[in-house]
């Protein structure tokens, strides 16, 4: 079995008496290891997508998989736990942890979610901050870093513990175009070193190109 | 643990002046409670001491019925030898009892040959008295400077000032009293002015002291008769467990009737200090409801404001898979963290300030005493309670916000602007 499998899912948002069908009866599915772009203009449901991937929203229809669990069955309990366990996350306007520097921010999913002990903590953050090139960074707060740093401590926090998927919404919305294409790359490198699953979406004609497998959504459906 | 703690204090100093503005508030709260306490505290107590080491002792027995017609001084309510001798066996059993003295309380008229009034009299054993009442003769002035070995001889009496400037009856002066016994036959005795004594708040604050021989002899009591029994505790803190001691065993002593033949009250239904003292414990209790207000508001505000401020953080500590669970108990202990804070810095400021007081000698008029001397103290069994409210009151304040930052879906959170 894939890793994600998507069947048949529709989101329907009600806003008022409106309704908003963010994805129509999308399937899909997603192999371990693999570099995925979902892209498509703004309102086509990449983001959707990824939320309902990432367990933070449940479909109206259809059935989401991942890592063999059906995890649009699973209560706010069960989600946040399997988000701490399967699943890494990078936003788009990276998220750090304004009063942690970039040692605490990586750390933190290991001393919240992971309960590691200290040492182990320390030898996978380490590891991971050196592999996204910011060891050297480790005592700086979130506001001392570039924007294209700060990426790669969210790249770094959404690996340390190392979970099978990692999924990225608009990662370089808010870099400049060097930086993006640096940070997509090394998002790849990742997934080498790793063999973590990376999921992201993007607009940026740029970006695509790094991807290995491309899903083009128009108004919620896939073309 | 160490680290939640760690973050939520980073997360304090984010907002610096905020913190600092909400850590004041609670800590001038915290001030003025300790402050309070110490003031008001020290105030009752001295005033108990007062009452209770210079005039009325901590306890009294006496014949059923007498307290509810103290005002008359009835001479018929009297305690015999009999009734005497068994009470001082069930005081002498108690290991809580430090002293006891007889008195005989009389109403007479005082003379000077020239001029007559009335006169309350306290008849007392001094040796026995002294030791139930240790402040007594800090009241009296005596013909030297100094207050004489034996505070009172047979043939002496100790009048009040009030009594003695209106008489005009200076130390060492002769004087008459008169007095009418139980039977009615009135009887009267020269004595000498040994001392002045000055006035205390209480019915019994402005009584002129007898030896009780004298007073045996001036109401003509055939077989020695005592109108009550002071008694003196050694841990006056104990008061009341020392009155449920001793309150049944004198219950046992029945009359020909078959109902109890004496009655024992504390100090508090004997002084209408009692509830000057009630009051200031409500004014107290009111000064920490003001306080848990202080910090419940501010507190509540603070944290309603954090979890507001950081709709989008807690969304991504959710996302990224913090259990609900993690995300209160982050603002939990920032709420309490909040509160510590304010506690230590309230607790070293209050604590200093009734230092200060202390050395600056606060000084006040009560009634007719003036000069009293406040020396506010505070117990740190007070302090920790105190402490404890605040810290208890802190964490209550933050379940709310707490509550929903930890119930946030992290999809609508991420999303907030």
């Amino acid at each position: 079995m894939a890793l994600v499998q998507i069947d048949n899912v529709s989101k329907i948002y009600q806003t008022g008496e409106v309704q908003v069908k963010a994805l129509q009866d999308v399937t899909l599915s997603i192999d371990e290891a693999s570099f995925v772009s979902f892209v498509g203009p703004s309102g086509s449901g990449k983001t959707t997508m990824l939320n309902l991937i990432g367990c933070l929203d449940k479909p109206t229809k259809g059935k989401v998989f991942v890592d063999k669990d059906r995890v649009d069955t699973f209560d706010r309990i069960q989600r946040a736990a399997f988000r701490g366990s399967v699943l890494g996350f990078i936003f788009q306007a990276f998220n750090l942890f304004q009063v942690l520097t970039t040692y605490e921010n990586v750390e933190y999913p290991l001393v919240m979610i992971k309960n590691e002990s200290a040492s182990k903590r320390k030898e996978m953050v380490l590891k991971v901050l050196e592999s996204v090139g910011m060891l050297n960074q480790k005592d700086k707060f979130p506001d001392q870093l570039s924007g294209g740093q700060k990426q790669r401590v969210a790249v770094a926090r959404a690996l340390v513990t190392q979970p099978k998927l990692v999924l990225a919404d608009e990662p370089t919305a808010n870099l400049d175009k060097k930086s993006a294409v640096n940070v997509i790359r090394l998002m790849r490198s990742m997934r080498d070193e790793f063999k973590t699953t990376f999921i992201f979406s993007t607009h940026d004609p740029g970006v695509m190109e790094e991807a290995e497998v491309i899903h083009t959504l128009e108004d919620g459906r896939l073309v | 643990m160490i680290r939640i703690f760690k973050i939520a204090l980073r997360n304090l100093m984010r907002y610096k002046r905020r913190t600092l503005l909400t850590s004041l508030l609670i800590t001038l709260g915290l001030l003025m409670v300790i402050l309070f306490s110490g003031l008001a505290g020290s105030f009752k107590e001295m005033m108990i001491g007062q009452i209770t080491d210079s005039n009325l002792a901590q306890m009294q027995i006496h014949k059923k019925g007498y307290v509810s017609s103290i005002d008359t001084s009835p001479l018929n309510l009297t305690i015999n030898q009999k009734g005497y001798k068994k009470i001082e066996k069930m005081l002498n059993e108690n290991p809580d009892v430090e002293a006891y003295a007889p008195r005989i309380k009389l109403s007479a008229m005082l003379s000077n040959f020239t001029e007559t009034t009335n006169i309350r009299l306290n008849a007392i054993d001094p040796d026995k008295e002294i030791k139930v009442c240790p402040d007594v003769s800090e009241r009296m002035k005596f013909s030297g400077s100094q207050t004489p070995d034996i505070l009172l001889r047979p043939g002496e009496i100790i009048i009040p000032e009030k009594l003695a400037a209106g008489l005009k009856i200076k130390i060492k002066d002769s004087v008459v009293l008169v007095a009418n016994n139980k039977d009615g036959s009135v009887n009267g005795l020269n004595f000498t002015v040994a001392g002045i004594i000055e006035s205390i708040l209480g019915p019994q604050g402005k009584e002129g002291y007898m030896h009780i021989k004298d007073a045996q002899s001036l109401l003509r009591m055939e077989k020695p008769e005592i109108i009550e029994i002071a008694l003196r505790i050694k841990k006056f803190d104990k008061l009341n467990d020392v009155y449920k001691d001793l309150k049944p065993a004198l219950a046992k002593f029945e009359n020909k009737k078959g109902k109890p033949a004496f009655e024992i009250h504390t100090w508090e239904k004997l002084s209408p200090f009692s509830n000057i003292a009630k009051m200031i414990d409500i004014m107290t209790v009111s000064m920490k409801i003001i306080m848990i207000a202080i910090v419940l508001i501010s507190i509540l505000n603070v944290m309603m404001m954090s979890v507001y401020e950081r709709v989008r953080e807690i969304g991504t500590m959710s996302a990224i898979g913090t259990a609900p669970g993690k995300i209160m108990s982050l603002f939990l202990a920032e709420g309490l963290s909040l509160g510590l804070i304010s506690v230590l810095a309230g607790n070293i400021i209050g604590i200093l300030g009734i230092y200060i007081l202390n050395i600056y000698k606060i000084r006040y008029a009560f009634g007719r005493q003036d000069n009293l001397l406040l020396s506010p103290t505070i117990s740190f069994s007070e302090l920790a309670w105190v402490s404890a409210i605040v810290l208890l009151v802190s964490v209550f304040a933050t379940l709310q916000p707490a509550y929903k930052a930890s119930r946030m879906e992290p999809v609508d959170a991420l999303g907030h602007v």
